[in-house]
């Protein structure tokens, strides 16, 4: 299974998206790790060439509500529409509700347990046809 | 063009592959076929043999080098100045898989950044999935169907771990081998085989201090060990991969120790004319003995493959693990374990006894 981690936005703490790619790749998958400052833009063209199960994004600048729903958009105009999309970081509890609107698959607030987010991952991909 | 294998972890009857054209490709339907390649697919294996006689035509350059030399650094600000020079360019970037979880981190595209959004490249990142050498096992078939797909320069990056990454040689057909200052003494250098399978050698990090020093190490061990054409051309067979990837193809083309400071762009030009420069030399009549050879190992390679496999099917586990057991109590030396299972293979199954 592969999946893409990536910061969108201008904040600069990359640990939280380091703990999932480890996680991530002790549970057994290939984790394309693209780093901090990323746009919408780039993070949907990482996800097309690398063709990922599922795209995690960790954000804590307050973007959110602007960047989330943009890569969904363009996962969806790159025909990606089937790759999930969850996010992590500081988000708001009153701004999921939204967020899950615009096709963001789930929210993982600080302290969520990694076998939490590594199941969601293995329950939501879908199944891999050749 | 036929090839002998399939992919070894998935046997599948030979079929002579249809000429098909192969259609326009979107990016979304090449990743994918990647990504069928690389699990062993029946139906991308299928699209991969038939479209291998397109592959061919690209420069495929390997690139490989400790960790911490900059070869993502260095491929990037190679692939930048391609694309000024209005050639497409696709990267396939080879990090380790871990042992213990088959997962991997696969970080490369960190320092490739601004090469995301152009239309003329394409990055895939791939996990070895311990397999040896610094590539995966799927990376030629990934580069072939790169190739075939119309990308003009290939990069293959590989793992870094440093040392005995020549099965680069097995896919690029000119290797580049980055080094930096400060990384091991002059013997590290020698000792590796690595500088064996280099056509470039470049010293990253030039600004730093013991760059010279390095660059002059590198060209000294050069000169030392500068092969001559007979060294290099009698030996045939599954072994001779160093041999052939070894620089002197029928010699004519000397080593460059280049140096550049790949963060800032300098001295990168001079690597991508090295790497044209090299090109030409193996199309003036150097590759075609190099690329016979290379394919010939493909091929045994895959043909060991496929005999293992097909081996591992017709022995009875139970036999296989008793043989084990008793090189685990030391009654038997492996190679006689192995010699046993051979020779209930050649009597048809009926299970000799133990010596």
């Amino acid at each position: 299974m592969r999946i893409l981690i990536a910061k969108p936005g201008l904040d600069g703490h990359d640990r939280g998206a380091k703990v999932i790619a480890r996680a991530l790749r002790d549970a057994g998958m290939e984790v394309i790790y693209t780093g901090l400052r990323q746009t919408p833009e780039m993070i949907a063209a990482a996800a097309l060439q690398e063709d990922v199960d599922a795209v995690g994004l960790s954000i804590l600048s307050g973007a959110h509500n602007t960047l989330l729903p943009r890569v969904v958009a363009l996962l969806r105009q790159n025909g990606l529409g089937d790759v999930p999309v969850f996010a992590g970081g500081i988000i708001p509890d009153e701004d999921i509700p939204g967020l899950k609107a615009a096709g963001i698959a789930a929210v993982f607030g600080p302290g969520t347990p990694l076998a939490e987010i590594v199941q969601f991952i293995r329950d939501h991909t879908p199944p891999r046809h050749s | 063009m036929r090839m002998i294998g399939d992919q070894p972890h998935r046997p599948m009857p030979y079929s002579p592959p249809p000429a098909t054209p192969i259609p326009t490709l979107t990016k979304r339907d090449l990743a994918r076929l990647i990504t069928g390649i690389e699990n062993g697919d029946a139906s991308a294996l299928r699209t991969l043999h038939a479209w291998y006689g397109r592959s061919g035509r690209a420069r495929i350059v390997g690139v490989t080098g400790a960790p911490g030399s900059g070869k993502s650094t260095l491929v990037t600000a190679l692939t930048k100045l391609a694309r000024s020079r209005g050639r497409t360019v696709a990267i396939v970037s080879v990090d380790p898989s871990s042992p213990f979880s088959g997962g991997a981190i696969l970080g490369d595209r960190i320092r490739m950044r601004e090469l995301f959004e152009d239309e003329g490249v394409f990055i895939r990142s791939m996990a070895n999935r311990g397999a040896p050498g610094g590539i995966a096992r799927a990376t030629a078939d990934v580069v072939a169907v790169l190739d075939a797909a119309g990308y003009e320069l290939i990069f293959v990056e590989t793992v870094g771990a440093g040392q005995a990454e020549v099965e680069v040689a097995r896919v690029a057909e000119t290797v580049v081998v980055v080094e930096a200052p400060g990384l091991g003494d002059d013997i590290q250098a020698i000792k590796a085989g690595i500088l064996e399978i280099a056509d470039i050698l470049v010293v990253n990090k030039a600004d730093r201090e013991g760059a010279e020093r390095t660059a002059s190490a590198l060209q000294a061990a050069l000169d030392l060990g500068a092969p001559s054409a007979g060294a290099t051309g009698g030996h045939h067979g599954p072994g001779s991969l160093r041999r052939a990837a070894a620089n002197a193809d029928g010699g004519g083309w000397r080593v460059p120790v280049l140096k550049t400071i790949a963060t800032e762009g300098s001295g990168v030009e001079a690597v991508l004319d090295a790497i044209e420069r090299h090109g030409q030399h193996l199309e003036q009549g150097a590759g075609v003995q190099r690329r016979a050879r290379r394919i010939e190992h493909e091929v045994t390679t895959r043909l060991r493959d496929l005999l293992l496999q097909q081996a591992l099917q017709q022995i009875a586990p139970a036999r296989y693990h008793a043989l084990v057991e008793a090189c685990i109590a030391r009654e038997l030396h492996p190679d006689d374990a192995a010699r046993a299972l051979l020779d209930d293979l050649s009597r048809g199954q009926d299970q000799a006894p133990i010596r």
